[in-house]
């Protein structure tokens, strides 16, 4: 067995596993944050998407002990307990999800778009999904969805920077 | 005062947990004790097993027990729908075991398995499972495992032939075909697909020996028919002594509706271990073999009329792919809902079709998205491009010539529907074709085609449009047409809603369907909040459980909004009359003096002289002083069959544009009108709409399931096969003509289906009309760039 350090949502957990454990495991069975899906075993469907030092990866496709010393975000580490990210909400508002089995991937793979690009033209957003598969949407809400929360983070983005009360 | 939401695009209720990553599938459900097991499947496509050793496995670290078929004494998986209606119809059945004993029909049938502490174990020990196989010749196209010397898959089944179907006027048909103007006749082929939903399936079974009662998990569109399926048919076990719960289900497509061998195995696996729960979850290459396949026709037609551009007759022979053993209602989409609906919304005087079910060395095929309607749409929206072009007719004016008039309804399909068995009379009971085909076309700019064609083609570009005129069987019912013996799936059709409003004047609803991504929890509580006058807030609708929700046949066909919501509205109707009855005895007056408006229960008049419903449940559920004969509590249930299917239409219409050098095919742009009557949210049909039109879209240009000719999945994982992606699309256009449906009270229709029957005939009849300069007649899909570069180097050559 294997000791792995690291930091999940904001708090240090050590876990030890196989040195064959993939990071995906260690989030869903060994920490029980299920948010994080599997929906392929050949790292094409991204709904195991979660950040790893701020960068989108498909934990499929990491091994846990890869991960050892990093600092990963989760679905449930995007908003504060009880709040919204802006991603969060844009996909209730605008109905990007309808199974919401890939949501969690999508969600984090356009939040890492969106800390590139705050303002992404349609085409950018859906080339940014090339790794995401959803069945459900035929993308076109997911693709509003991003679209919105970009238009909101900027808004608060420009407030913020006016040092105006959000 | 309670916001009336029906109609209201409001956002889904269920979605804050789905957002934030608290969604509870399959896959997330831990339980003390849980072990896991992993299903051997057979690596070839057909073989007798001589022998299987599973003594290495058994000592493998975590193992706990292996099996293989001998072990298990149930019966094999239940045919639901055989191929019926037609007088002396038989059907050679053979249907999986919960795991294979003495051969294999397809790569991927199970034929042992391992339960262990970890699915990691699990799958280790397979590894040390040896068995001798016996290989055998496969066959894997339909048609030609019904030519002479093919292989035989099953004693039973002659030729390999399920089922020989036919429907319609034979003797009129071959009339009308032979003495017509002009035959056009087509082979084409609808290609086999794999649904993908985003999650897998999977099951945990759990015995509990202290009540020698059956707890059974699994990622299915029907617990209540696979809790009667398992018990009645497969197991033995009383139905009584089985629990079935479908958690949060990550997407469907029809694959969820079935019983599948695994369900029996995680059961009995949990009684031979003696109670722990046992974990089933396939991986997705492992759910490319054993969940079900779609579509899979190879399809002659020939379609007879006058230069004028009257159709007179639709002659069609259908070798439907079954796969190596039958899935639980199988032959019954290519039969009854294909066959049936295979003249569309055309009045086309003779119709006569001929289906053949084949048994194949391939993963059994079932209903995906549409089943049935995707590829009787694609036959009849191919055949009307096709005849067009033969008489030098446009398209549109060749529909315009053949639709069934607005006032032809209710109008009786010479395909069958109205000779249904069972005395019931099945009818096309709505629709006006015309006018959506006249918005799409105008919307997209039909009559500018030709300077849109010369500016892509000064761009290198070929252009075409296309465009499918559907429509859609949906909700399908009555239970004395369907459910009668020979005909449909040897059950009723009917659904099922109770309605508590509990002291607090907090409502649960409970429903027999089962969603899978539809919004459900939201759309019944639009519904009810309508119906009662409570607030969404203040009602949750409840489901997926055999325990406490009522016997439902689950939600697949579109049928939820109009079966299971008009049960729903049912129940609500029988409250509003306790109600209204309790209020006239609190009020002291007659209860025909007593109005309703919303929750408000007033004498007539005197509008201050009023109850709430909240104050009513209080009062009745509390049962201190109810009027002579009435029993306590706000608590009603009500089972709804309806008279009659529901019949969506539109028009849909694709663009693409084709690269010559390299046969890249560019969707780019897509608009549909739609018909799917009155709408509870209309942000909700928009998404499904849009979903099912990608699918459609998908199979037109993409998707195909491919196997070797020794019956090996070459499509074998989400690597090979082409899950359509984000950037692969343009954004989808919507637009709706409203014609209410007769038979419910809402005017609703069912959508889920409706995009993936219309679409797959659009986009390909917008590739053909980019290739027709180049004097391509037809080409099977999916238009891959090696495809249509094939076809455009061929065509070249030959000018």
């Amino acid at each position: 067995m294997e000791s792995v350090a690291l930091v999940v949502n904001g708090v240090a957990r050590t876990v030890e596993v196989e040195p064959r454990r993939l990071l995906v495991q260690l989030i869903r069975e060994d920490l029980g944050l299920t948010g994080t899906h599997v929906g392929c075993d050949t790292s094409q469907c991204g709904a195991c998407t979660v950040h790893m030092d701020g960068v989108a990866v498909k934990s499929c496709t990491v091994l846990a002990v890869q991960a050892d010393g990093s600092s990963v975000t989760t679905i449930e580490g995007m908003a504060p307990e009880g709040g919204l990210h802006p991603l969060q909400a844009a996909f209730w508002e605008k109905h990007g999800l309808q199974c919401g089995f890939c949501t969690p991937g999508m969600i984090m793979t356009a939040a890492d778009l969106l800390a590139s690009d705050t303002d992404p033209d349609d085409d950018a957003i859906r080339h940014a999904l090339e790794g995401n598969f959803c069945r459900c949407t035929g993308y076109h809400n997911i693709v509003a969805a991003i679209r919105e929360a970009a238009n909101k983070m900027q808004v608060g983005a420009a407030t913020s920077a006016e040092g105006a009360p959000r | 005062m309670t916001i009336d939401m029906l109609g209201e695009r409001v956002k889904r209720t269920e979605d804050p947990k789905f957002i934030t990553g608290k969604g509870r599938y399959l896959d997330d459900i831990q339980m003390p004790g849980m072990t896991h097991i992993a299903i051997l499947r057979s690596p070839y496509a057909h073989a007798n097993i001589r022998s299987i050793d599973t003594s290495a496995a058994k000592s493998m670290p975590g193992v706990i027990a292996v099996f293989t078929g001998a072990d298990i004494p149930y019966n094999p998986l239940p045919m639901a729908w055989p191929a019926g209606g037609v007088a002396g119809i038989r059907n050679n059945i053979n249907t999986p075991r919960t795991l294979a004993t003495d051969s294999v029909k397809w790569s991927g049938e199970g034929v042992a398995a391992v339960v262990a502490e970890t699915a990691e174990q699990a799958h280790d020990a397979l590894e040390a499972i040896t068995v001798d196989w016996e290989p055998l010749p496969t066959v894997v196209d339909a048609e030609k495992a019904t030519q002479p010397g093919a292989v035989q898959l099953h004693e039973n089944a002659p030729n390999n032939i399920v089922f020989e179907w036919t429907v319609g006027d034979k003797a009129g048909t071959d009339a009308a075909v032979d003495a017509a103007e002009v035959v056009v006749r087509q082979r084409i082929v609808n290609q086999r697909l794999i649904p993908n939903p985003m999650e897998v399936r999977g099951d945990i079974g759990w015995y509990n020996p202290g009540t020698d009662e059956y707890t059974v998990w699994m990622s299915s569109q029907t617990p209540h028919i696979q809790r009667l399926l398992l018990t009645a048919f497969v197991t033995g076990i009383p139905e009584h002594k089985v629990r079935c719960i479908s958690p949060d289900v990550g997407g469907a497509f029809g694959t969820k509706i079935f019983c599948y061998a695994d369900m029996a195995l995680v059961m009995f696996a949990s009684k031979a271990i003696g109670g722990r729960p046992v974990k089933w979850v396939e991986g997705r290459r492992e759910s490319y073999q054993s969940t079900i396949h779609g579509r899979d026709h190879i399809t002659y037609l020939e379609i007879a009329g006058k230069r004028d551009g009257t159709i007179t007759g639709l002659r069609v022979k259908t070798f439907a792919n079954l796969g190596g053993r039958l899935s639980t209602i199988g032959p019954g989409i290519p039969t009854t809902l294909y066959g049936r609906v295979l003249s569309g919304c055309y009045k086309i005087p003779n119709v006569y079709c001929e289906v053949t079910g084949v048994y194949t060395n391939t993963t059994f095929v079932d209903a995906y998205r549409g089943a049935g309607r995707p590829e009787a749409t694609y036959v009849i929206e191919r055949a009307m491009d096709l005849f067009a072009a033969e008489i030098g007719m446009d398209r549109a004016e060749l529909r315009r010539r053949n639709f069934i008039a607005p006032d032809a309804f209710p109008y009786d399909n010479p395909s069958g529907l109205g000779t249904a068995s069972g005395g019931a009379k099945i009818y096309i009971d709505s629709g006006n074709y015309e006018p959506a085909m006249d918005m799409a076309l105008a919307a997209v700019g039909y009559a500018d085609l030709a300077a849109t064609k010369a500016e892509a083609a000064s761009r290198g570009k070929l252009l075409g449009l296309g465009f499918s005129t559907y429509i859609e069987v949906c909700g399908v019912a009555p239970s004395k047409w369907i459910g009668a013996v020979g005909e449909g799936w040897g059950a009723a059709m009917w659904e099922s809603a109770n309605i508590r409003v509990h002291l607090t004047g907090k409502t649960v609803v409970t429903v027999g369907t089962q969603p899978q991504g539809q919004g459900h929890e939201t759309t019944y509580a639009q519904v009810i909040s309508h119906e009662l006058g409570i607030p969404m807030d203040d009602i949750v609708i409840q489901h997926s459980d055999t325990l406490g929700t009522p016997f439902g046949y689950g939600s697949y066909g579109s049928r939820t909004s109009s079966v299971g919501m008009t049960a729903a509205i049912k129940a609500a109707t029988k409250i509003r009359e306790k109600a209204r009855k309790f209020a006239a005895h609190m009020l002291e007056a007659s209860v025909d003096d007593i109005e309703i408006d919303g929750p408000n229960y007033f004498v007539k008049g005197s509008p201050d002289k009023k109850k709430t419903i909240q104050e009513i449940a209080f009062a009745l559920d509390l049962g201190f002083d109810p009027p002579e004969g009435m029993e306590p509590y706000l608590d009603e249930t009500a089972y709804w069959d309806t008279p009659n299917c529901t019949w969506p239409f539109g028009t849909h219409v694709a663009i693409v544009e084709i690269d010559k050098e390299t046969g890249q095919v560019d969707l780019v742009r897509y608009l549909a009108v739609d018909d799917v009557g009155k709408k509870i949210n209309p942000m909700i049909v928009d998404g499904q709409l849009h979903g099912g039109i990608a699918q459609g879209v998908g199979q037109a240009l993409w998707e195909g399931a491919v196997y070797s000719d020794d019956g090996q999945l070459l499509s074998g994982s989400m690597l090979d096969y082409a899950m359509p992606r984000a950037s692969w699309f343009p954004d989808i256009e919507l637009h709706e003509t409203v014609t209410p449906s007769p038979v419910n009270p809402l005017g609703v229709k069912g959508v889920g289906e409706a995009g993936a029957i219309a679409s797959t005939a659009a986009v390909s009849n917008a590739v053909m009309d980019a290739l027709a300069p180049l004097g391509i007649r037809h080409l099977d899909m999916p238009y891959t760039p090696q495809t249509v570069w094939h076809a455009i180097q061929t065509a070249e050559v030959s000018r």
